[in-house]
């Protein structure tokens, strides 16, 4: 087939092509885009828009030509550059890092800083945040887990409840969350982390739907559809962000004017410290006995059941310490918002993080950040384009996916080296 | 939302006699047909590719699109015969979804193909959310509804002065599910196509090497997975007269459990797991309260998973070292 093609002219078979191409689309616009229902009093009656289809198959005619016009004249130019990014040592990755750890920390005091940035800086800040810790999870350990944002959801309503209930404060709850988060990753994971991989998939995917149900649903506790409103915001040991409070205000006790733009400023340092905290934890834990387990367990079961090593108490270990981050950020998140309903967290976000997680180079810290940008960030700045945002958002992890299978950083460093040298870095450590 | 399935209104009594029995029995099967319909189609992928093809749920969605807009085109020209009108719907239904099944395994499945094990899982999330946007941008976001097409209602006697009411509707679904599906293992057991499907299954790459046409056999499969889900859609719509551009994600959930629940990669597994969640989706409100009918489904997953952890029908996978 393909010789054949060869000995043709290409660009007869980059029309055949791009025609097969332009008659699907045609037969996939027909029924749903050719013509659309219009809800009236009698019942539903047809609107004809028969020039979409046309319109959809002359844009697929196009853009499969042009691909393949591009493919044909580019592709040797850009052959090798596409291969991979240029191997930087490992140290000059460790520079990045903290050059980035540098610009984040510094860029609320930049003169373009205006708080809606900030404010969308925050959020990318909770999704890098998850990444990082569903990454202990998928990353490290191997375990596929569809249901991550249960346990974000649970660390925000332990908050949001333990401050209505008992009065209190956020930097108490917060520990408090993130341990309800990971026993919950406890009841989850005893039963079923004897699955295989994907069945732990459905199954955990079928926890994250539960807890949804009975947020829902239970209504005495969580209110349900309606959420829970009015959750105390966070202080600065005990310095208030409000205009005014009963203990002293943040802008009274250093004699500046109020501005709400303190408290904005203040919840982007406290995430981003969170944040930092969970990736300085899943690098240091990698050199210590339970991270290598993990990585050892995802590498080979048999290899380590056959060595000793309990698979059930590693996995859960994993299991639990990703829930606990997920809890952390799940009370910043309710402290941020002042509002929590079941709605934030539906299946969508787990697919989101986990969609990070894989974008970013599954194990790659800096590959997490820049794909909570693209994924999070950029559908925020897109936010004009309402009802089109969530297509381009499913269309982008498409194509990322197809352009970079993967993910976007994806050297993996090999924990440890046989040989202290890095010379023989053509020879790792599987 | 429309998948109620439960024809009680009101007070629902906590006790079980036998017209309830029979009622929700045969309720619990009509339920069953979709979520089977849908199951084949995830177990089918799952067996020739292992992997979770996420956006079947939202192929069942446009098959269920596809189907109303069918319906109301076929009123506007004036059919007036119901089965004429049923079967053209059914052919379109499975033609238009079919072409949808292919083209998403073709953009992209297909080039993912040899890569980790995670990078169709996400295309698939990101296929699913973009079939889900589409139909909401094409057909608009509020839930579109059909008047009853199908009539017809019999009451059955069961004694006691008891009956059971079943609807022509749900003869035709079972019927009609139970002819798909028997024709469908036919095809599976003794075509040529069945036997390159299953050579796939087993070894992809000897299957190539003995002349099988890898590629073609996949498309294949989504194509038959996409249009039995298409008649499920259509069954959906006629069913529940309503549907919305989100019905496909829990319907998808669901089925896949169903898939799981009978051991992916086996298609009785797959048709007596569909049967099994919605047997106790029907059964759940008899006793409890309807709003944790979910809970039970993965409830009842779980459990499988923790004492069968191939599912019911499914076999035992023996890892060699």
């Amino acid at each position: 087939m393909a010789a054949a093609d060869r000995q043709r002219p290409p660009f007869v078979a980059m029309l055949r092509d791009s025609a097969l191409a332009a008659v699907v689309a045609a037969l996939l616009a027909v029924p749903l885009l050719g013509v659309r229902l219009v809800d009236n009093a009698g019942g539903l009656t047809l609107d004809y828009r028969l020039p979409l289809v046309l319109y959809a198959a002359a844009a697929v005619f196009a853009g499969r030509l042009l691909l393949s016009l591009a493919g044909h004249f580019l592709a040797p130019s850009f052959r090798d550059m596409t291969v991979s990014l240029p191997r930087m040592p490992r140290n000059s990755l460790i520079i990045v890092g903290w050059v980035l750890v540098a610009a984040a920390v510094l860029l609320p005091w930049m003169p373009f800083a205006e708080r809606n940035l900030v404010d969308k800086l925050t959020l990318i800040l909770i999704y890098v945040m998850l990444g990082w810790g569903l990454n202990i999870v998928v990353g490290l350990a191997g375990l596929l887990d569809l249901g991550y944002v249960a346990f974000y959801a649970i660390g925000a309503y332990a908050y949001a409840l333990l401050s209505m209930h008992f009065g209190l404060s956020f930097w108490i709850c917060l520990p408090l969350a993130g341990l309800m988060a990971a026993l919950f990753g406890v009841a989850l994971g005893f039963p079923v982390l004897r699955l295989r991989g994907d069945y732990l998939a459905i199954v955990t995917l079928g926890f994250g739907e539960i807890i949804r149900v009975v947020l829902l649903n239970w209504q005495a506790v969580t209110n349900g559809p309606n959420g829970i409103t009015g959750i105390e915001r966070p202080t600065l040991f005990g310095l208030s962000f409000s205009r005014a409070a009963d203990g002293p205000t943040f802008a009274g006790f250093f004699g500046i004017e109020f501005s709400p733009v303190h408290r904005v400023y203040f919840l982007y340092y406290l995430i981003l410290a969170l944040a930092l905290m969970t990736t300085l934890f899943a690098q240091r834990i990698r050199r210590l006995p339970t991270g290598r387990a993990w990585e050892a367990l995802r590498e080979d079961e048999i290899a380590c059941r056959s060595l000793g090593m309990n698979p059930v108490t590693v996995k859960l270990s994993a299991f639990a310490i990703g829930a606990s981050f997920a809890g952390l950020a799940g009370s910043f998140f309710a402290t941020r918002q002042g509002f929590i309903s079941p709605e934030s967290f539906s299946f969508i976000e787990s697919a989101t993080i986990l969609a990070i997680v894989v974008l970013g180079g599954m194990g790659s810290q800096i590959g997490i950040v820049l794909a909570a940008v693209l994924l999070v960030g950029l559908p925020e700045w897109f936010r004009d384009l309402s009802e089109y945002r969530m297509l381009v958002f499913g269309g982008a992890m498409v194509l990322i996916m197809l352009w970079r299978p993967q993910g976007l950083l994806s050297r993996r460093e090999p924990t440890i080296l046989l040989d202290p040298k890095p010379a023989s870095a053509g020879a790792t450590v599987p | 939302m429309p998948q109620t399935g439960i024809v009680f209104r009101g007070e629902i009594p906590a006790r079980m006699t036998i017209d309830i029995f029979l009622q929700q029995l045969v309720n619990g099967l009509t339920l069953g047909a979709f979520y089977g319909l849908i199951a084949l189609g995830y177990t089918m992928v799952y067996g020739i590719i292992g992997m979770i093809n996420f956006a079947h749920g939202d192929i069942y969605m446009i098959g269920a699109f596809v189907a109303l807009i069918g319906f109301v085109v076929l009123s506007t020209v004036g059919i007036a015969s119901v089965p004429l009108a049923i079967l053209i719907v059914l052919v379109l239904a499975m033609f238009f979804t079919a072409c949808y099944g292919w083209a998403v395994e073709r953009i992209a499945y297909r080039p993912l193909r040899g890569s980790p094990r995670l990078a169709p899982l996400i295309s698939a999330i990101g296929m699913s959310i973009v079939l889900q946007n589409y139909v909401q941008i094409a057909q608009g976001a509020r839930t579109k509804s059909l008047q009853p097409i199908v009539h017809g209602q019999y009451s059955i006697d069961v004694g006691q002065g008891a009956h059971v009411s079943v609807s022509l509707l749900q003869i035709i679904i079972i019927v009609l599910t139970v002819a798909l599906m028997a024709g469908f293992t036919w095809v599976i057991r003794s075509t040529p196509l069945g036997r390159a499907q299953r050579a796939t299954e087993q070894d992809a790459t000897m299957a190539a090497l003995l002349g099988v046409n890898v590629n073609r056999t996949i498309s294949i499969t989504f194509v038959i997975g996409a249009s039995l889900a298409a008649v499920a859609g259509m069954m959906a719509t006629l069913y529940y007269g309503v549907i919305d551009f989100y019905i496909g994600f829990i319907a998808g959930i669901k089925a896949f459990t169903a898939a799981v629940l009978g051991g992916i990669g086996s298609l009785p597994g797959a048709m007596l797991g569909g049967l099994a969640i919605g047997l106790i989706e029907s059964f759940w409100p008899v006793f409890f309260d309807l709003a944790y009918r979910d809970v039970a489904v993965f409830g009842l997953l779980i459990l499988v998973l923790i004492f069968r952890p191939t599912g019911l029908l499914g076999r035992p996978e023996i890892e060699k070292v």
